[in-house]
């Protein structure tokens, strides 16, 4: 493998220093409507059933949404539910981790059901940091402005405001855990730039800084009072006879047999949908981002804000073709990395926001000044060579070791050679509609983390996600804390899987051939088709 | 490449769990067990290199050397056979990092077999990130808790060092347990959070943000338009 990779850094041009052009306001905005998935018209299908009924979003999201459930019917429950808790939290990354912490530590009954292991997520894989309004001149309020500027004005300033004044608080949890942040000379978190923002805010551990983060919070779950179920995915939500949600049906992996879980309240914490390729784009995400969350609710009939909003992030490994979709952080265009096309020319200031970012690359590949890779696909040059001229020989050994570790197992030794990238599937923007306590519209359901939607508007900025699973992980909890000590006893004779049979039965009457893909999907299947 | 792809090109010779396929080459490991048929739940996370769910044990034709990697990120390649060591089984501390008092000395009430290391350095052989483990286990038990933490950052507790020790000891555990508490007991306050907390518990910044809360959308959206 490594000639394949000698050979195609032999054609890389020269790299010419001079600035990118600068961008007007509406020079950006007609480049995100000429190139930005998001804005584009093919690839996208209307819904027609559900609370989005009339959006248009990906068509690959139409297919889970407008789905088939697992269960078939005729639908009817156990006599006895396998479990009776009185907080379910569905998912173990960050935002689930959190919430079923936060919810044991007041004396409730907790289980948490996840589809892998505990903390097999996204949240691992976070590299860049968090964002927390730390700096000399900067504050909370900067924080509020400035996501709203990069969310497009989009976003819900409710939650935003929440997010912002409450992000610091859950920093300190995190460090009274034993999380390392990097420190500076005077013991303080370092703050490091993002693109987008207008302040240094971000904190981080190096490149590791969900893997720390969820190294350090998966034990003190394992060591905590929550009954864990892994390889246990949610596959429907349960109702109740006031339409609420009781509880939820979870699908063992190993045995292949359905687990009925009553509860009092219900916190779904199932993150994103980079798995379902949208487009046909390669993902940063993990193996089990197919949305299975957005699925379930949608069928509960819960709305979606910005469903049609994703982020595509402009830096995923296009070459060698094997890490497709790899992430490298946005904090290397911080610490100074730039972009080149084919001609060595730059093309955009690195630290605009992540969707122009993105439309320049995809741009600059449309219209023939990517650079082609052996197996046909395009990209284009992300320099990290320019950090260590800058800041100092081994600065990228020291701030990105990870990047540096993944890349060089494929003979792509960043502190030497440009990494050849394009846009990759990343996060979902929008997602279950929500308020600051993490209620939903259907009582007893809450929801925390990526799977919720609202706070980032229509363009998430870096770092927001990962304070967010803090910020609301915790809020979710306390709320079903309070929600289910309050909640009138009721019977799990009560419970029903009827708003399955309504969403099917308005399904058909667009399809009466029944021909709807099954939904949650749980796994993308990469297996060959014909073997 | 994750995706679907139809792969044509030179093609290798592995076995997987025993049994004898031809794959890509230029396929991982986890990608030629796709392409041969397998559904692989147990064992695949992030597809990233860094949730450890993949760690993997191997051997090449001709080689009596056996070998450890990450299937997510280790390509095949002629003759190698393999199979994927989904979990393997540890004993774990169960303590607040809040409450430990003595950090140095509890290690070994809570990890006694932590002084038992026989210094064959076979975890740090093994290591699929290349960490120094030996050198962390040792630091560990002198209660050096900074080096630990320096030396093990990259750690994805995919559990290859406990498969190779012959103290039987996890030595992932162990250095998570001293970086935490590097973390938590040992490192000062940061002063920036520190400041940044007292100005928002004196309610510095909550009247701006509930004027901002309460504008229009399009005086919001004037208001946030230029960076300041
Ligand atoms: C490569 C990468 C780098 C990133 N870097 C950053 C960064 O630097 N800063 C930042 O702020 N954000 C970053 N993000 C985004 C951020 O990490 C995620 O948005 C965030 O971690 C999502 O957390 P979550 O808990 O909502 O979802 P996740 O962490 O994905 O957790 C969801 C969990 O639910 C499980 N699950 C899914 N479906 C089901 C089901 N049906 N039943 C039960 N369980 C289920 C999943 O397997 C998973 O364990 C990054 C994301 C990626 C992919």
């Amino acid at each position: 493998m490594a000639e394949i990779v000698d050979s195609f850094y032999q054609g890389v041009p020269s790299f010419d220093e001079s600035q990118p052009p600068a961008l007007s306001p509406e020079e950006r905005s007609r480049l995100l409507s000429a190139f930005y998935p998001d804005y584009r018209p093919e690839g996208k299908a209307t819904l027609k059933v559900g609370a989005n009924k009339g959006m248009v979003v990906p068509q690959e999201l139409a297919n889970i949404l407008e789905s088939r459930s697992r269960i078939p019917a005729p639908r009817s429950l156990p006599d006895h539910p396998d479990h009776d808790v009185d907080i379910l939290v569905i998912g173990g990354g960050g935002a689930g981790i959190t919430a079923a912490l936060f919810a044991a530590k007041e004396g409730r009954s907790v289980l948490l059901a996840t589809k892998l292991r505990v903390g097999d997520s996204n949240t691992v894989m976070a590299e860049g940091g968090i964002q927390a309004a730390l700096g000399e001149g900067d504050s909370p309020v900067e924080h509020f402005r400035d996501t709203f500027r990069g969310g497009h004005g989009e976003n819900d300033p409710a939650l935003l405001s929440v997010l912002v004044a409450e992000g610091p608080e859950m920093v300190e949890w995190l460090v009274s855990r034993g999380i390392l942040f990097d420190r500076d000379m005077q013991g303080g978190l370092s703050l490091r730039k993002g693109g987008g923002t207008s302040r240094p805010r971000l904190i981080s551990a190096k490149d590791y800084t969900g893997l720390e983060l969820v190294r350090v919070l998966k034990e003190d779950l394992m060591n905590a009072p929550v009954e864990i179920l892994e390889f246990s995915p949610a596959v429907e939500l349960i109702s109740g006879r006031d339409g609420s949600c009781v509880g939820a049906v979870l699908y063992d992996l190993d045995s292949r047999k359905n687990v009925y879980v009553k509860a009092k309240t219900v916190i779904l914490s199932t993150g994103g949908a980079g798995r379902l390729h949208l487009g046909g784009f390669a993902t940063s995400n993990h193996f089990g981002a197919t949305a299975d969350g957005l699925t379930m609710a949608y069928r509960m009939g819960l709305p979606l804000v910005h469903p049609e909003s994703f982020q595509f992030h402009p830096t995923g490994v296009i070459f060698p073709s094997e890490m497709a979709g790899m992430l490298i952080t946005e904090a290397v265009r911080g610490a100074g990395a730039r972009m080149y096309n084919r001609h060595g020319r730059r093309f955009v200031n690195e630290l605009e926001t992540r969707d122009v970012v993105a439309s320049a690359i995809i741009r600059e590949c449309a219209e023939g000044r990517g650079v082609e890779t052996p197996s046909g696909a395009r990209g284009v040059f992300l320099d990290l060579v320019a950090i260590d001229r800058d800041s100092g020989e081994g600065t990228v050994a020291k701030r990105f070791p990870n990047i540096v570790k993944l890349m060089n197992r494929h003979h792509v030794d960043p502190t030497k050679r440009p990494i050849l990238v394009y846009p990759t599937l990343h996060y979902q923007n929008g997602g279950i509609k929500s308020d600051a306590r993490a209620r939903t519209s259907v009582a007893g359901l809450l929801v925390a983390g990526e799977v919720s939607g609202g706070l980032h508007g229509t363009n998430r900025l870096m770092g927001n996600s990962l304070l967010e699973l803090f910020v609301f992980g915790r809020r979710a909890a306390l709320e079903a804390v309070a929600l289910s000590r309050d909640r009138p006893a009721f019977s799990w004779k009560e419970s029903t899987l009827s708003h399955i049979d309504r969403f099917e039965s308005e399904l058909l009457k667009f399809r009466p051939d029944q021909a709807f893909p099954m939904a949650p999907v749980l796994f993308p299947d990469y297996r060959r088709k014909d073997a | 490449m994750e995706t679907q792809e139809n792969k044509t090109g030179p093609m290798v010779r592995v076995s997987i769990n025993g049994r004898e396929y031809h794959v890509p080459q230029g396929s991982t490991m986890v990608q030629a067990m796709w392409y041969t048929g397998h559904e692989v739940i147990h064992g695949i996370g992030c597809l990233g290199g860094v949730c450890g769910a993949c760690a993997t044990v191997y051997r090449m034709e001709g080689d009596f050397r056996l070998r450890n990697a990450l299937a997510c990120q280790t390509l095949v390649a002629e003759g190698m056979s393999f199979s994927m060591l989904d979990s393997y089984p540890i004993q774990r501390a169960h303590y607040d990092v809040a409450a430990l008092t003595d950090p140095k000395e509890e290690l070994f009430t809570f990890y006694p077999e932590s002084a038992t290391c026989r210094n064959c350095n076979a975890c740090t052989e093994v290591c699929p990130q290349g960490i120094d483990v030996r050198d962390a286990v040792w630091r560990a038990n002198f209660g050096d808790f900074k080096a630990v933490a320096d030396l093990t950052m990259s750690c994805v507790m995919c559990g290859l060092c406990v498969s190779r020790c012959i103290a039987e000891m996890a030595p992932h555990e162990i250095a998570l347990y001293a970086r935490r508490a590097y973390g938590a007991k040992e490192l000062p306050f940061p002063p920036n959070l520190r400041h940044r907390l007292d100005e928002i518990h004196g309610g510095a910044f909550s009247g701006e943000l509930k004027r901002l809360e309460g504008l229009s959308p399009e005086e919001l959206k004037k208001e946030c338009e230029v960076k300041s």
